[in-house]
């Protein structure tokens, strides 16, 4: 975002042969650190710093105080507790295998949307935005409905001797539930965009399905799949409101590490909370890190085979013709 | 291929409606295994839990559901989460507006860190913005004494959370229309006599204001559902502080399962209403 904001305005200068030749800066320069110009826009400019400030640094910065408030030694002593630890096990397994049923499935959904036309396509699409328009809590009632100990599908999985509420499995398939739509909605747009003609070629020259995709789709989505993989993971770890209400919140055993902070504010054991939140928060930011390297990474490339493909001339613009067969 | 497969309807409709096509071809047996297993996952996973809801709904019967809505605990909690959300959007709407506007247009100390931080409460889970909020705010902290306990635990504290939660939402939606907007307009606008305020009403923000809807929409959207936030900043007090989401949690807890299906409709109709509405919006932009 910084990035485009300071490359895109000379360009869009540049375009224009009068102001070309005196930049904006001369005219303005900036002066201060609220960038000079009126008193106005710098007292809009001082608002706006004002307000990200007391509503997202600040709090930002008093978590880390409070986690750290009283000393290193006691926030790796609240970090190595044995419910924290476990907690942090149980988040981590949930996420790693919700993560892993959304990322097969959901690139089952994608090439079936992308690629398929059906009958009931048009709600199978709609379908799966779903778990973004329902409240966590929802989400969690849902689960309880159909799995709950006294239905028809929770007591006869209970029969099996597999137990979903108030179990581990619970916690997998609401985190799954909650980030179902990240790895289909991130891979559709690139599998689009990506078209049919490789795929037709690797088909003609005799590759079967599964070396299709292994050898011809999978490469060209993979930033595309791995964004959403991130995507999922990040939602994953941070998963509350399902969870909660799905887990029956049994410490060391269904606790995971939002149950704990929760559990911990409840229990007057601010510091505790603040340390778990601490790594929660420092592991999502991360990973919201890398997923703005990959984005960059990933704008680049594109704008690199844009440029190609401009160069090449006639000969790219019919094939992007028959790349979207239905879009 | 041969033409006495199509000879009668159901053997068309069989072809083209069932089968449909898998990239433009008659669909192979492994396409119809991938779809058949792509569509098995959204029917285990959305459809099967949908289904119990509506079993649910069912059994309970209509008139239970409606004296449990109009039960008022929880009209007071469908109304908190309303109200709060509107204000949440309305405060959304204008500040981040302003900031994507000063991050586009203005060049002041920090801007890279304002930038970087604006993504923040995407990426923070949201138990862990209810701590951030109490601790910074909360009745035990420096600002929350000087505030004498105004906003945790109180409902400006529930709005806090949720502008919290949702400001990233106007801003990303408005900042790359304003980075496409060329700054000459406004500078013509300038240079023609008109103030930053004239020049911002009458150029900028006509430009600006399908983002700032779809921005305020997905706000107002995702505020409706928001759990984590509210339960740690609320306090949680029924006909005071409890929302929605937090009406249905205490109802489940308590075993009051047709009070928490009730809300849960209500709730589910207006977010599911909301992201129709805006998708008919959506379509109906890039359609013309």
């Amino acid at each position: 975002m910084n990035l485009s904001s300071t490359t895109r305005e000379p360009e869009s200068r540049a375009a224009l042969p009068v102001f070309d030749e005196r930049p904006m800066e001369s005219v303005a320069p900036p002066q201060g650190w609220l960038g000079g110009g009126s008193w106005k826009a710098q007292l809009l400019t001082a608002l706006v710093l004002v307000w990200v400030g007391l509503l997202v640094i600040l709090p930002t910065v008093s978590l880390v105080f409070e986690a750290l408030g009283e000393g290193p030694a006691r926030l790796y002593k609240s970090l190595t507790h044995p419910d924290v630890l476990a907690s942090f096990r149980l988040t981590l397994v949930a996420t790693l295998a919700a993560t892993a049923l959304n990322t097969v499935f959901g690139l089952m959904i994608a090439l079936t949307l992308a690629r398929q036309s059906f009958v009931g396509r048009g709600l199978a699409d709609a379908l799966l935005d779903l778990p973004f328009a329902v409240s966590p809590v929802i989400a969690g009632l849902l689960l309880i409905l159909l799995y709950g100990p006294m239905t028809p599908v929770g007591g006869w999985l209970d029969s099996l001797g597999i137990g979903v509420i108030y179990h581990p499995l619970g916690l997998v398939i609401a985190t799954a539930f909650v980030t179902l739509p990240f790895v289909a909605r991130e891979v559709v747009p690139v599998l689009r965009e990506f078209g049919i003609d490789q795929e037709e070629v690797a088909h003609t020259l005799g590759a079967g399905r599964w070396t299709t995709f292994r050898r011809i789709t999978l490469p060209s989505i993979r930033w595309g799949l791995a964004y959403g993989v991130l995507l999922t993971i990040a939602r994953g770890l941070g998963e509350f409101g399902a969870v909660l209400v799905v887990s029956g919140n049994i410490l060391g055993r269904t606790q995971t590490t939002t149950l704990y902070i929760h559990d911990a504010v409840e229990t007057f054991n601010p510091q505790g909370a603040a340390a778990a939140s601490l790594v929660l928060g420092g592991v999502s930011v991360g990973l919201l890190l890398t997923l703005e390297a990959l984005r960059e990474r990933v704008e680049r490339r594109e704008c690199h085979a844009a440029t190609t493909a401009a160069t090449k001339g006639e000969s790219s613009t019919t094939a992007t013709n028959g790349r979207e067969p239905r879009s | 291929m041969t033409a006495t497969k199509d000879a009668t309807w159901m053997g068309r409709w069989w072809r083209n409606v069932v089968l449909g096509t898998d990239r433009g071809r008659p669909p192979s047996v492994g396409g119809l295994i991938l779809r058949g297993l792509a569509i098995g996952y959204l029917a285990v996973m959305i459809v099967l839990p949908l289904g119990a809801l509506g079993l649910e709904a069912i059994r309970s019967g209509p008139s239970a559901l409606l004296s449990a809505l109009l039960d008022p605990f929880a009209r007071h909690a469908l109304v908190l989460t309303l109200t709060t959300a509107a204000v949440m959007t309305v405060i959304n709407a204008v500040m981040g507006t302003l900031t994507a506007w000063v991050i586009a247009r203005r060049e002041f100390v920090g801007k890279r860190w304002v930038n970087a931080f604006i993504d923040l409460p995407l990426a923070i889970p949201t138990v862990v913005t209810g701590l951030m909020l109490v601790t910074l705010y909360g009745p035990a902290s420096v600002l929350g004494t000087v505030l004498g306990g105004s906003i945790i635990y109180q409902q400006p504290g529930i709005i806090l959370a949720l502008v919290f939660v949702t400001f990233p939402f106007v801003v990303r939606s408005v900042q790359p229309v304003l980075l496409e907007l060329d700054p000459v307009e406004e500078e013509a606008a300038a240079t023609l006599g008109a103030g930053p305020w004239l020049t911002f009403r009458r150029v900028v923000l006509p430009t600006l204001a399908p983002a700032i809807f779809s921005g305020a929409a997905q706000s107002f959207a995702r505020a409706l559902g928001e759990f984590g936030s509210v339960v740690l900043v609320s306090g949680n007090r029924p006909l005071e502080t409890t929302t929605a989401p937090l009406y249905i949690y205490g109802a489940l807890e308590s075993g009051d399962r047709t009070g928490a299906l009730a809300v849960s409709l209500a709730l589910l109709a207006g977010s599911l209403g909301l992201m129709l509405v805006f998708n008919v919006v959506q379509t109906g932009k890039t359609g013309s």
